[in-house]
Order: C-alpha cells, then sequence, then structure tokens
C-alpha cells in the first residue's frame, strides 16, 4: 500500500514510505515535522501552503508527495541563510505586513517567486502576482509595501533587470500520480 | 505618559514577527504530542433531519478505529451543554449539545465522532456510520420564522422567538409631528469569518491527576476554561487551557465550541492526546457566522436638518442554537444606532429568531456594523429628500464637543468625542468638492462615479464593571521585575494578530526606562496568566493595557520603598526618572538603578525583617466605561457600464481612537478591517438555498477579497484621548470595518443615484449591478420597490 518517496527539501535529502494518498503539505508537516508550512484551506484558493518546488511556487495542498519523487523542495524554513533574513522576509518584518503570522509563509514564499521573476513589479503587478494567497488580516497594503521594500532592497547594487528580460522560467510539470 | 525611552508612540517592528516570518510560530495544529490520535466529526447533511438510527458496527472494525462517540454516549459523560448568555425577554436557551441525538437542526451539526490513529483513518471510518434520517421541512426565513410558522427549530420556543431585546424611548410623537420621514429595510447578509487559521481543539486528558490541558485556537482562554469546565465536568482548577499563536479570530474563536468537549471527553475515553483540525470546508458550516439582520428603519427630521427620530425593527437570525453570545451581538447593535448624532427620541427592538442554519456570533464589529450601516444608508437617504449634501445633514446633527459626556437615549455615555475636525479633514485630504466636479464632468461622458460618506462612532473597550449583559469587564496584568532587572508581563489578554507583545512592550519599557529587549510579555496560557477576559472587541490595549499600568504602578511603588532603604532616605524624597531612583531635596542626589533594586528585592539580607522579598504587582483594571471611537469615512467610486463592476478610486479615513501606542500597528488594524466592511459590502455573503444548504461553502464559492480587488487606502487621524483608561486608548480593531461598508454602498448609490436606481441589497456584486442598470428587477430585497412593506412594518410592529 505505501509507497516509497526520496526528495530534498531544504537542501536535505529524505526517503519515506508515505500512502500515496498523502498530500504534500501533509508529507511536510507530519513526517518532517517542518509545521512552517501551514493549511488554510481544502480547496486551494488560500496558498497558506505555498512552497518552491524546483524553483516555482506550488501550493503544496495540491500534489501528493509521491508525485514529487527527486524534486527539490523550499519551505518558509529553508528561505533565511546562516541567520540573516531573506530580504523579503524582512520586508514584512520592515513594512508590518502580517499580523497573525498564518497566511505569512505561504504569502512569503509566493512573494519570493514574483520577485524571482519580476525583479521591480508595480504595485498592479505586486497585487496580481498575490492574488492566489489569502490574508484575512492585512488588508494587504502592508503586504504589498513588504514586496515594494524588498524588490528595493533586495536589488541594491544590481543592476536593474528590465521586465522583459527577466529570467524565464520553464514549467517543470509535477510527475503523474503513480 | 511619555518617559525618555520614547517607544511608546513609535513605530517600533513588532517582536511577534521573526518567529512568525521563518516558520517558528507556534499555532496549536502545529504541536503534537507522543502519542497523538485523531479526531474527526461526522456531520449532518441535512438542515433539519430526526435521526432514527445510528449504526457504527462496520465503523468500529475499520483500521485505527479507538472509538466512535454518538450523541447518546456523550451525553452520559457531558456535564452540561455548550453554553449561551440570554438577554431580553426569553431567558431560556434550548440545549445545545455538543453531539446531538435528536435531530440535526442545520448542515453540519455533529451527529457522531470518530477517533482513530490517523487523521485519515478517522475520516474514513466516519463514512463508515450509517446514520438513517428523517427529513424535516427547514425554518430559513427569518421574517416567517416567528410568524406562525409551523415548523420549530425547538420544540420548546414557540414562533421560533430566541428573546426580544427593546431600547429607548417612546418615538411616536416624533413620527406624528415630523416634516420629513426616510423609512428603509435593509438586509445585512449574513458572513462567514474566515479567520486564515481553522479552529483546532488539541486535548490531554492526565490519568494520574485527572487534570486536562486543552491547546486551541480561542481568542479567551480563561472564559474557555471556565466554560469547559462546566461541559465536562472537571474542576476550573484542574483544567489548563492554552491558546499559542492564534492565526487570527475576528469574533470566531470567542465562543465555546462542541469540537473541543469532544476532544477532552475522548481523550479521556482513550487515555491519548485526542487531535481535531478543522478543514476550511467544515470552518463554513461548523464556526460561528456573523452578521445576518434585516434591518427595518425609519428616521424622521424637520424641514432644515434636524433630525428628531430614529426607529428600528431588526431581525436577527441566531442559527439553530444560541452560541455564546448571540443575543448579545444585537444589544451592541441596539447601543449605538444613533450613532454620532444627538437625535433625542430613538426606539430600537431586536426580534432574535432560530433558523435551521449554522449559529452566529460576533463577528469583527459585532452589532456595531450592522447599526453602522442602517444608520448611514439611512442619513443619505434623508439628505437627498431634503435635498441637502450628506456631508452637511451629518455636520448639522453632530454631537458637540461641549455636550460630553452624552447620553445616547437607548444606553450608552459617551465620555468624549470631537467628530468635526475628523469630518473636516478627511474632507480635505479626499478633496471633496474637487470629486464632486469629477463626478459631474464624468456623467456628462456617461461614466458612472459615485462618492460615499460614513461618519461613525462606535463602542467598544469592553468593558466596565457594570453595564455589560454578561458579567463584569476588566482585564488584569502581572508584572514581575525579575532579579536581573528584566521584567516579565503576563497579561489576561490574549492577542492574535494585535501585536500586544509589542505595544506592552513598548509601554513597560518607557515606564522603566529599560530597553524593550528587557521585557517580554506573556499570553495564552490559563496556568500561567491571571483570569483575564480575552481578547475581542477592541479591548486588548484599552482594557489589558490599563492593567498593564495597574501593575506597573504597583511594582514601582515597591520599588520606591526598597530605593529609599537601600539610600537611607525618606520614601517621600525619592523619584524615579531615567531609570534611577534618586533622592531630591537637602542631602540629595544620591541614585540606585532600577537593575539594582531589583537585585536589592531579591537577595539583600538587610531588608529581610522591612520589606518583603521580591517585586511583583498582580492588578486588575475595571474601566468605568466603554470607550467611544469615532471617524469620517469618504471613497469614490466608479461603476463599469458594460459589467457592473465596481472600481474604488479613492479611499480616505480619517479615524481617532486616542493615543496612538504604535501608529504603525494602529495603521495595521485599519487596513485589515477596511478590507473586511469592503468584503461585505462588494463579495462576500453565506447563501443557503431553499433546503438549507450552505451553497458558499467553501473558499471556491464564497468570494474573499484578494489583493487584486483592494485599493491602497488613504489613512490619518485626529487624537482626543479618553479618560476612561490610563493610557488614553480607545481601541481600533473594529473601526475599520464598522465604517468601511455603508461608504462603498453610499458611493455606488451615488453613482447610480441619477438613473432612479434607489437601492441594490449587498453584495454589490457586478450582476445585480448590471441587472439594475440593464432595466432588471435588481432584487428582491430591494427596499425601493418594497416601500409599502416597509410601512406596514411600522404600523403592525411598532405599537
Amino acid at each position: 500500500m505505501k509507497k516509497t518517496v526520496k526528495l530534498t527539501v531544504n537542501g536535505t535529502t529524505y526517503e519515506r514510505d508515505v500512502e500515496p494518498r498523502t498530500l504534500l503539505v501533509h508529507f511536510l508537516r507530519d513526517e518532517l515535522g517542518l509545521t512552517g508550512t501551514h493549511i488554510g484551506c481544502d480547496t486551494s484558493q488560500c496558498g497558506a501552503c505555498t512552497v518552491s518546488v524546483n524553483g516555482q511556487s506550488l501550493k503544496s495542498c495540491t500534489a501528493f508527495a509521491v508525485q514529487l519523487q527527486g524534486a527539490e523542495v523550499m519551505t518558509i524554513e529553508g528561505l533565511a541563510k546562516e541567520g540573516e533574513l531573506h530580504p523579503i522576509q524582512q520586508g514584512f518584518w520592515e513594512m508590518h505586513g502580517l499580523q497573525c503570522g498564518y497566511c505569512t509563509p505561504g504569502m512569503i514564499m509566493q512573494s519570493v517567486q514574483l520577485l524571482d521573476r519580476n525583479p521591480n513589479p508595480t504595485e498592479e503587478e505586486i497585487r496580481r502576482g498575490i492574488e492566489g494567497n489569502l490574508c484575512r488580516c492585512t488588508g494587504y497594503q502592508n503586504i504589498v509595501k513588504s514586496i515594494q521594500w524588498a524588490a528595493q532592497h533586495k536589488n541594491q547594487g544590481q543592476t536593474e533587470i528590465p521586465e522583459a528580460s527577466a529570467p524565464k522560467v520553464d514549467p517543470q510539470p509535477i510527475a503523474p500520480v503513480p | 505618559m511619555l518617559a525618555a525611552t520614547g517607544y511608546v508612540g513609535s513605530r517600533i517592528k513588532r517582536r511577534e514577527d521573526p518567529r512568525l516570518v521563518t516558520g517558528n510560530g507556534n499555532f496549536t495544529d502545529d504541536f503534537t504530542p507522543a502519542g497523538t490520535v485523531y479526531l474527526h466529526m461526522l456531520r449532518s447533511p441535512h438542515a433539519h433531519a430526526k435521526i432514527l438510527s445510528i449504526n457504527t458496527d462496520a465503523a468500529r472494525g475499520m483500521t485505527g478505529v479507538l472509538a466512535i462517540i454518538t450523541g447518546e454516549d456523550l451525553k452520559k459523560e457531558l456535564a452540561g451543554p455548550i453554553p449561551g448568555v440570554p438577554y431580553g425577554t426569553i431567558s431560556t436557551v434550548p440545549a445545545y449539545y455538543p453531539i446531538t441525538h435528536d435531530r440535526a437542526r442545520f448542515v453540519g451539526n455533529i451527529v457522531a465522532a470518530v477517533v482513530a490513529d490517523t487523521r485519515a483513518n478517522a475520516r474514513d471510518a466516519a463514512e463508515a456510520v450509517v446514520v438513517e434520517y428523517e427529513v424535516l421541512p427547514v425554518v430559513l426565513d427569518m421574517e416567517k420564522a416567528h410568524k406562525g410558522e409551523p415548523t420549530l427549530v425547538h420544540d420548546e420556543m414557540a414562533n421560533n422567538l430566541c428573546t426580544e431585546i427593546e431600547l429607548g424611548n417612546d418615538v411616536t410623537e416624533a413620527f406624528n409631528t415630523a416634516a420629513v420621514t426616510v423609512e428603509a429595510r435593509f438586509v445585512n447578509q449574513r458572513l462567514v469569518p474566515n479567520a486564515l487559521e481553522n479552529r483546532v481543539a488539541l486535548a490531554q486528558y492526565h490519568q494520574g491527576d485527572e487534570s486536562v490541558t486543552l491547546y486551541v485556537t480561542s481568542q479567551n482562554p480563561h472564559i474557555i476554561r471556565t466554560l469547559l469546565s462546566g461541559q465536562i465536568g472537571v474542576a476550573e482548577h484542574k483544567i489548563r487551557v492554552i491558546a499559542p499563536d492564534v492565526g487570527g479570530g475576528f469574533g470566531s474563536k470567542i465562543p465555546a465550541y462542541a469540537e473541543e468537549v469532544i476532544a477532552c471527553i475522548a481523550s479521556k475515553k482513550v487515555r491519548k492526546p485526542v487531535k481535531w483540525t478543522e478543514t476550511r470546508s467544515e470552518s463554513f458550516v461548523a464556526t460561528t457566522h456573523g452578521r445576518d439582520n434585516i434591518d427595518y428603519i425609519r428616521m424622521s427630521a424637520t424641514k432644515d436638518g434636524k433630525i428628531t427620530g430614529l426607529d428600528i425593527i431588526a431581525y436577527c437570525n441566531m442559527g439553530a442554537y444560541m452560541s455564546l453570545l448571540g443575543p448579545s451581538v444585537a444589544v451592541l447593535c441596539g447601543v449605538i444606532v444613533p450613532g454620532p448624532y444627538a437625535i433625542p427620541n430613538v426606539h430600537f427592538k431586536a426580534i432574535c429568531v432560530y433558523t435551521n442554519t449554522t449559529p452566529t456570533d460576533a463577528y469583527r464589529g459585532a452589532g456595531r456594523p450592522e447599526a453602522t450601516y442602517m444608520l448611514e444608508r439611512t442619513m443619505n437617504m434623508m439628505a437627498d429628500k431634503l435635498g441637502m449634501d450628506p456631508m452637511e445633514l451629518r455636520r448639522k446633527n453632530f454631537i458637540q464637543p461641549d455636550q460630553f459626556p452624552y447620553f445616547n437615549v437607548v444606553a450608552l455615555n459617551y465620555d468624549c468625542g470631537n467628530y468635526e475636525p475628523a469630518m473636516d479633514k478627511a474632507l480635505e485630504i479626499f478633496g471633496y468638492q474637487e470629486m464632486r466636479k469629477t463626478q459631474e464632468e464624468a456623467r456628462k461622458q456617461g461614466r458612472y462615479i459615485g462618492i460615499g460618506q460614513s461618519t461613525y462612532v462606535e463602542v467598544c473597550g469592553l468593558g466596565p464593571g457594570s453595564g455589560m449583559t454578561i458579567s463584569r469587564g476588566y482585564d488584569c496584568a502581572v508584572v514581575r521585575a525579575e532579579l536581573t532587572g528584566k521584567v516579565t508581563v503576563f497579561t489576561g489578554v490574549a492577542p492574535h494578530g494585535q501585536g500586544q507583545e509589542t505595544t506592552f512592550a513598548q509601554i513597560v519599557a518607557d515606564q522603566f526606562s529599560i530597553p524593550i529587549e528587557d521585557v517580554t510579555i506573556k499570553h495564552g496560557d490559563t496556568e500561567m496568566t491571571p483570569y483575564g477576559m480575552g481578547t475581542y472587541g477592541s479591548r486588548g490595549t484599552a482594557v489589558g493595557g490599563g492593567a498593564l499600568m495597574l501593575a506597573i504602578d504597583t511594582v514601582k511603588e515597591k520599588a520606591k520603598k526598597i530605593a529609599a532603604f537601600q539610600m537611607e532616605a525618606n520614601e517621600e524624597d525619592v523619584v524615579f526618572e531615567g531609570g534611577k531612583f534618586t533622592v531630591k531635596g537637602a542631602g540629595g542626589g544620591k541614585s540606585i538603578s532600577f537593575q539594582e533594586v531589583c537585585l536589592k528585592a531579591y537577595i539583600d539580607p538587610k531588608m529581610a525583617p522591612v520589606i518583603e522579598p521580591g517585586l511583583e504587582a498582580t492588578r486588575y483594571f475595571e474601566p468605568g466605561n466603554f470607550v467611544y471611537p469615532f471617524g469620517t469615512h469618504l471613497a469614490a467610486v466608479e461603476i463599469e457600464a458594460e459589467t457592473g463592476d465596481v472600481k474604488i478610486l479613492k479611499y480616505v479615513c480619517v479615524d481617532d481612537c486616542g493615543n496612538q501606542l504604535n501608529p504603525m500597528l494602529v495603521e495595521g488594524q485599519i487596513h485589515g478591517g477596511l478590507a473586511q466592511g469592503i468584503g461585505q459590502a462588494l463579495f462576500e455573503e453565506a447563501v443557503y438555498d431553499s433546503s438549507g444548504q450552505l451553497v458558499s461553502g467553501t473558499l471556491m464559492d464564497y468570494a474573499l477579497p484578494t489583493a487584486a480587488e483592494l485599493p491602497t487606502f488613504t489613512l490619518d487621524h485626529t487624537v482626543t484621548p479618553t479618560k476612561v483608561n490610563p493610557l488614553g486608548v480607545k481601541g481600533i480593531g473594529e473601526a475599520g470595518t464598522i465604517a468601511s461598508t455603508p461608504v462603498i454602498v453610499n458611493a455606488v448609490m451615488d453613482a447610480l443615484k441619477h438613473l432612479g436606481i434607489k437601492d441594490i441589497q449587498m453584495p454589490l456584486r457586478p450582476e445585480k449591478i448590471w441587472k439594475a442598470l440593464n432595466g432588471g428587477s435588481n432584487s428582491s430585497n430591494s427596499a425601493g420597490a418594497r416601500e409599502a412593506v416597509v410601512e406596514r412594518h411600522f404600523g403592525e410592529d411598532n405599537k
């Protein structure tokens, strides 16, 4: 009944036997104890469970763990390097981009991808870019500011990458259910 | 109040955030003690049905199943039902059992509970439980429900009437002699609170000492502990309730709930920690809803625009059972219906009825948004009838600064207020006159721009020692100066996003002139914190902060005594300034630091016979009144004629919450409140079909606002401090929600007024507006179409 899945999460490779119906989000939380990734709904609307899979945002409630054979997953716990907050984490702290903090891990992971794809987004692009993530506390205004703060500070000392030549991400489909 | 260190009033970054932005938060579902097993609820798919039989045989034999509990099983273990607080004409509360055993009364009513080794096995087994139902007719329409509806939600509650609440004075004369009157019927639709974190209960029964630990998503762990004791029959001192990080509440995490009771009893039964984690779709039917009123309102005025009377009949939907504060929400509506206006005659009657729907309870604003919505909509209707600008009508009727303290006829004594400066500031920032010109120009081009207004006053900071429906209103704090000069605070409030770990630390750091890093604020654990009422009703800082100030004062008094002893000075000659106790006057000059005093307090043997060891105080603060924040909100919207879409062009608000401890956090609270109020105006609605199924029962169907749908808000403020509490703060958690709903609806109505469209009921979805624009019947609930109905209503019911 159980299937073996081997994947890398925040740089560590794990091999586990799981029920095929185990969702990635439950795998992260229950099997690996990475409780930073939250569950806010069961219809893939809220985005609280957003993680990065092979460099792309994924709502981790939309994939079974067994579909991620060999994948590189990054969760909120893997974002800060050597005690240094990622600019987006710092931005959320600086600009009061969170209140209860429940949507925050997913919101931050989605913002990471947003700025990876578009380092200098307009307000409109930010609002569109995070519309798959729901927040019930902030009214989004300070989340937008947080991402703007990160965009400014992330790009300090770098030449601005014009939007058109921003790196294109090759969408890599998730493996079919075995 | 400001001390040398100047933390208070500054935009200090939150101390909660480092753990929350790194995934190190401690939410209830993040805890899984060794041996934890899982609880799943089997819920009724019918809104009203008799339970004929429950067969659990097949389920009992399934993998991992440890226990199956039916309503009859649970009743044997139960000490009492889920409590509701009655108010008004009727004091009977029909029993709300955590698991129903006779009839299911709403979709989602728990019928059986399954405990198994894994979440999935519990769910599988629940599906194998066979329940035989006899489906009964449903009661859904509030107005019909209490007028001869043959079906009763509870057999013992005639006419499905939960209670009636009447406030105010006689308005008959005011209306008989009125020069101008307006009347309306407003539907304040049912909303689903949707805190991003669903509810979770993790219960652990300890066999050794027969005690219980409950981790739960609660806004008020102490109240939950008291109530739980009455439900599970374990004495209060043997129950520990912990609300760790809580992912938003908005009122929905105030009440006592069935699932936490079942989890505790199940844990005792299976002798393991039992965890229940709500899913979102489950939450839509299982967690309390908000609003759901039908309001009949009429207003009278003189020809020159002085309002003389206000009369309201409000139908309030309680749902299938009385949740903890069901009728109290109606009271909170009634007491504030006259708003910021000096209206001499005000009458309010609430008719609270049971229907076969999810129980309702407080949702951000709780009663005050309902009051403000109907009042502010009616103000604009009155202005139209008088041919006045809506802002002038408001200005003309404001309670004047020299009228405070002002008794609002219904119940409240507003302690202070100064409404015009906030209005003037908002008008200026908004550019009201210019926007009127823009509107006119746009109209010539066939574009529909509208301007909406709301001037509100709210009542919060629950609450005074007397004057609340339920109990005294207070909160508590323990301030402990540690031996090393650090300070630990234990507060009875239970912040879940409001940021009191930061604002309270700002206060403590300023008061003792110590670095903020030397302060820790603890909350949420009944074993650690004193009895507090929790966080709701914009009370955290207004009441909890008051308790903190009192406790700080008491610690300072003792510290001064110690300092005097150490410096061999008279206590009266010692002053505390800049973090030091200094001897003033002749022979003065000596000083001792706060940190040294802390050390001496705990270790100095010389003080042994004279001063008791330790440096700690527990104080309760019970304010003498509520607090009354106010403000003016303005918005401009444009309607896209082709689609009926509403675009918010500009939103300006000027709020007065008194002193601001941390403006950044104040703004955050307002932003969030605005989003929820605008959500009600434009998007959100809990829709039941004719059989009582919740049609908008998932986040796929219920339109929560996203970032793409909201504008950037422009905020400003005035400062009118209150003397009700030591900090001069008035609470800001709910203001945004209370003010914003009528602003948006007034703006849309203003945009469509010239087309003869009088009313569209919320939420103002594009489809409704498009239909109105294209001559279709815009809504069966339209007040415009039902003027006769409204008239008849006051005729019959108001004698």
